[in-house]
């Protein structure tokens, strides 16, 4: 089978359609993934050891579950006990919890980079547990933070094809479906591989200038 | 309803599928990563680049669109893999990707006195790899090793989207079967937990052993 340009370009605006989905499920699934890692960071520096040794457990299942099997499980699963939720919702939500996982050990990480003598010193100068955490901590832990929460972003985007599977019609759907319906498929697999590959070149280059302006978080 | 020993054992059969994917993955994932990290740190810019590009495509498109790459459009070049051969394929040389900038980073942090007293007492440069930097390296990489080993199960689980019998597919078919979700889902929820917590557990017993002596000298 020969490669056609004249396909490609009759293919190429269903495409870019399920690229744009693509990267609305990544923008709204990395805000998912931020606020609740937020809260798990939280909830395991909890100093009830109930809460804390839950939220670690949840973490370690969701962590070392796969992805897919969390989609189907909210897709499939919950609207057997009532939660019916349409299949966008339920991949943003499955996506965001997934990688809310990974989230809260940067910001964990983030918050034990700072030195502990800037507690001990926050603490001598008689600062409130406010002060301390607005004017100290936060404006130390937070920088470094950002190139690795970045970094799970662009895992993110990645990981959007998986979608496809609980029937949302992002790139990778798109691109099967046109497959399917005209026996062709080098056109738009490698299409799909080529705007990943596009768009994770131009990540890498924002998350170098990202590193290089806040610095990493030291592993 | 009923023959939930027959559901199952369908299962189990999956996980065997699982469990053969990730064993085979990991070994091809090991090798790639040694031999594009080493590639990375070599002498001749040639290695570094074919090195670079392989880890910069294997890393920068996602895992599923290589697996169906690999099963899709490389028949049409006259290679047809089975689904158990593109999936081993398509883990191994994604997660390998991921392992090689590990072994780069290994080998690098080693301090640079190491190299200099290689010089100075006159080892080739396979004798300073093979005997000096990898027995230092390898402590560094084992810990993300481990963690991309259970990337690559839980990677596994896309395979059963090109057909492939794994955990997750025979879940699928089980749901197709009994109109049951909850049962399949949670069971291989908790399976895939289990095969987790196994490697973790194994690559911290592997570091105990790898590190031993190594204290105080660090």
């Amino acid at each position: 089978m020969q490669w056609d340009w004249a396909f490609v370009w009759q293919i190429m605006p269903t495409l870019l359609q399920g690229l744009k989905l693509t990267l609305i499920i990544t923008l709204l699934a990395s805000v998912v993934a931020m606020v609740l890692g937020l809260v798990f960071a939280i909830l395991r520096r909890s100093s009830v050891p109930a809460v804390s040794r839950t939220t670690g457990a949840v973490v370690e299942f969701i962590r070392g579950t796969p992805l897919l099997v969390q989609l189907y499980f909210i897709f499939y699963v919950l609207p057997d006990i009532g939660i019916r939720l349409p299949a966008l919702v339920a991949g943003v939500i499955g996506m965001g919890l997934h990688y809310a996982t990974y989230t809260a050990e940067v910001y964990r990480g983030g918050i034990e980079n700072v030195a502990k003598g800037q507690w001990e010193a926050a603490r001598a100068t008689n600062l409130t547990m406010r002060q301390t955490w607005v004017h100290v901590i936060i404006p130390q832990a937070v920088p470094p933070m950002i190139p690795a929460l970045a970094n799970y972003l662009i895992a993110m985007f990645k990981e959007t094809p998986l979608l496809s599977a609980i029937t949302v019609l992002e790139l990778m759907n798109q691109a099967k479906s046109v497959a399917n319906s005209s026996y062709r498929y080098i056109e738009p697999m490698t299409l799909v591989g080529v705007f990943f590959l596009i768009m994770s070149l131009i990540s890498v280059v924002l998350l170098r200038g990202l590193e290089a302006r806040f610095g990493r978080l030291g592993k | 309803m009923g023959d939930w020993g027959g559901y199952l054992s369908l299962i189990l059969q999956g996980a065997l599928v699982t469990i053969k994917l990730t064993v085979l993955g990991s070994a091809l994932a090991l090798v790639m990563a040694f031999v594009a990290g080493l590639g990375r740190v070599s002498r001749f810019a040639v290695l570094r680049a074919l090195a670079t590009t392989y880890i910069e495509f294997f890393r920068g498109t996602s895992i599923f669109v290589q697996l169906f790459w690999v099963y899709f459009v490389l028949p049409f070049a006259g290679f047809t893999l089975t689904p158990l051969q593109a999936g081993v394929m398509a883990l191994g040389l994604n997660v390998g990707a991921y392992g090689a900038e590990v072994v780069r980073g290994a080998i690098l942090s080693v301090p640079r006195d190491q190299y200099e007293a290689c010089i100075a007492v006159n080892l080739t440069r396979f004798q300073r790899m093979r005997h000096v930097i990898l027995p230092q390296a390898l402590p560094l990489m084992l810990p993300t090793f481990g963690n991309n080993a259970i990337e690559l199960l839980k990677a596994t689980a896309v395979v059963s989207l090109i057909s492939l019998s794994d955990m997750t597919f025979q879940a699928q078919v089980v749901r197709a079967q009994t109109g049951s979700t909850m049962v399949p889902f949670v069971t291989i929820l908790v399976l895939y937990f289990l095969m987790s917590l196994a490697i973790s557990r194994g690559i911290r017993a592997l570091e105990a052993r790898v590190t031993r002596g190594l204290d105080g000298v660090r």
